[in-house]
């Protein structure tokens, strides 16, 4: 009885939630999107573009000290598949091309967490270009291949075949699908 | 000893069908001589248990990324010291000004909004005992054959319990607003790869906890100082640290944390995502590989824990799995949190394998080693829950009693996951 009536008197002070945080303006809240998160539909993907020669060039500056110098892997992981997935294929073999169902989680990677040491540093037009590099190494796209917003949800990687939603998450989410 | 304190020890020792061990040396043990070192603000170990830390793999290429496990072997109860709670990094710990940080729900909200930790630390709060773990727990089984040295630190030290306080998500996303289209969560955290992982809004709503307190104090920098999400049952690394927004979405990111790691390859081949509930694991810390046991009398000592719920039942075998017995289940038994158990028993010196078996609420049955791979394959690098053997050796001391999988033609198959250990081959 007493909880009740303790709920009644503050039903009116909570109506209106707790006025608690700064409401933000669209603008503010865009300014706050500094590391902008990537859908596989290609939402969040910037302007600009780039090509494997650029991609090429950056990653032998930036890249492959910790990734080989073809990707082959180094201190850090391949990136280059050296074979199509399989249950033999040790976890340290998995790759871009063998493993990654999503190209633009390589924008969304690259952007937000690359390189190691000064991650957002590299440019728009320095992140397609990576990301072209790594697309044509791994056997993915021709060398001609252009990545931007409008090519990289386009890009079919050959690994998206294998994934599933886990059959328990589904159970507990049925709405779930992999994009 | 008087006559009738002897005559009960006599029948305590023939009861059991065992002569006293004797291991205890005589010593006398006076008071301390002089004034003991004065008050002092902030608590320190005892130097005589300095050896107690988190373990680290020697080969790391860098301790930036990787983790560093939960010495398990030398603790007990279900709540681990905050210094000792296992830890996980992507792009190492971020020092983060508590008056800078500021969190932000965007997106598919009707108003979006920021919180500074004074504001979120107004609103109301709930407590709550959870463990979380590491979906790359347990990654030290996917060797073939298995590892003799494994000590349980090394087989399941990516588990830590803590009392968690904080904002339950659900009221921030009221306060926002959700719109109708509001299907996933996009939490990023401050560290500087800016993990990103997608949570459904059920979830979120249900009893994910945004957190500040750790066992009653400020999160340690490593578990995500100011401010982390908690996310109970479910795999450490959806549970984002150093949180500092949501954005709410109708897509998942796919982001690298939800693709090419911390996605799960099975037996028949195919690759799960979202692989988020931790399933039931037991580990006898106990005896366990790499100490040594004494011939007599020794409480078996182990911890288990389910995402789906509370601990039902632990059966432990001393003798290789031809018999079980169900240990005791000590209180407080919670919901998603490290349960203690402990099973009495008397070690007669002859060489045995024990091993410990969890049941969770949900019907759940901890794995063997060899059902566990019928149902994940050996390549995988996540969600290794299966029984953990330990092998007593005639001499007392304890080694990795795993069975090595049984008529497996076997390619030698390094570990990953977490960057736990990195291991040759």
């Amino acid at each position: 009885m007493a909880r009740w009536f303790l709920l009644f008197l503050l039903a009116p002070a909570l109506a209106s939630g707790y006025g608690l945080g700064l409401p933000l303006s669209p603008d503010k809240a865009q300014a706050y999107d500094v590391t902008p998160i990537v859908l596989p539909d290609g939402r969040g993907l910037p302007e600009g573009e780039g090509d494997y020669g650029m991609g090429f060039e950056i990653y032998s500056f930036e890249c492959a000290s910790c990734h080989g110098p073809n990707g082959e892997g180094g201190p850090f992981d391949r990136l280059v598949a050296d074979a199509p997935f399989s249950l033999d294929l040790p976890p340290h073999r998995f790759a871009i091309g063998n493993y990654w169902p999503y190209a633009t989680t390589l924008y969304d990677y690259i952007r937000r967490a690359m390189p190691f040491q000064k991650p957002h540093a590299l440019e728009p037009d320095e992140v397609y270009a990576l990301v072209a590099f790594l697309l044509v190494e791994n056997e993915i796209v021709p060398e001609d291949f252009v990545a931007n917003r409008e090519t990289l949800p386009g890009v079919k990687m050959p690994a998206r075949k294998l994934y599933q939603v886990d059959p328990l998450t589904k159970k507990l989410f049925p709405w779930i699908e992999l994009p | 000893m008087d006559r009738r304190s002897f005559l009960k020890t006599l029948t305590a020792a023939l009861a059991a069908g065992t002569a006293r061990v004797v291991a205890t040396k005589f010593d006398p043990f006076p008071p301390a001589p002089t004034l003991g070192r004065p008050l002092q603000p902030l608590g320190e170990r005892s130097r005589f248990e300095a050896h107690v830390v988190r373990y680290i793999s020697p080969n790391l290429p860098s301790r930036h990324t990787g983790a560093a496990f939960a010495p398990i072997s030398e603790l007990d109860g279900i709540i681990h010291p905050n210094g000792l709670h296992f830890e996980r990094d992507h792009s190492g710990v971020p020092e983060i000004d508590p008056k800078k940080w500021r969190l932000v729900i965007h997106g598919l909200v009707e108003k979006p909004l920021m919180f500074d930790l004074e504001d979120l630390m107004r609103l109301p709060t709930e407590s709550h005992v959870y463990f979380i773990e590491c979906a790359g727990n347990g990654q030290n089984g996917y060797r073939e054959p298995p590892e003799p040295t494994l000590s349980a630190t090394r087989s399941r030290g990516l588990v830590s319990g803590a009392e968690w306080t904080g904002v339950p998500l659900r009221i921030l996303l009221e306060e926002a607003g959700l719109k109708p289209q509001a299907k996933w969560l996009l939490a990023e955290g401050a560290d500087a790869s800016a993990w990103v992982r997608s949570i459904p809004v059920e979830k979120g709503l249900r009893d994910v906890l945004v957190a500040f307190k750790q066992n009653g104090e400020a999160l340690r920098p490593e578990q995500g100082y100011p401010v982390r999400l908690v996310v109970p049952g479910w795999e450490g690394s959806i549970q984002v640290k150093w949180l500092r927004r949501i954005l709410v979405s109708d897509q998942p990111a796919m982001s690298r944390g939800e693709t090419s790691e911390y996605t799960d390859v099975m037996a028949n081949g195919s690759i799960h995502a979202f692989t988020w509930v931790m399933e039931p694991q037991s580990i006898i810390t106990r005896p366990s590989g790499g100490q040594r046991i004494k011939r007599g009398f020794n409480e078996i000592r182990g911890v288990a824990w389910s995402g789906f719920g509370k601990i039902v039942r632990v059966k432990v075998s001393t003798d290789g799995g031809r018999t079980w017995r169900q240990a005791r289940l000590s209180d407080p038994i919670l919901d998603r949190a490290l349960t203690r158990f402990t099973l009495p028993w008397r070690w007669d010196g002859r060489e045995t394998v024990i091993l410990s078996r969890a049941v969770d609420e949900a019907g759940n049955v901890q794995p063997t080693r060899a059902e566990f791979f019928k149902r994940w394959a050996r390549n995988n690098r996540y969600h290794y829950n299966a029984i953990q053997a330990w092998r007593i050796q005639p001499s007392g001391e304890v080694i990795n009693g795993d069975p090595p999988l049984a008529g497996v033609e076997v390619p030698p198959m390094q570990a990953g996951g977490c960057g736990g250990e990195v291991l040759d081959g």
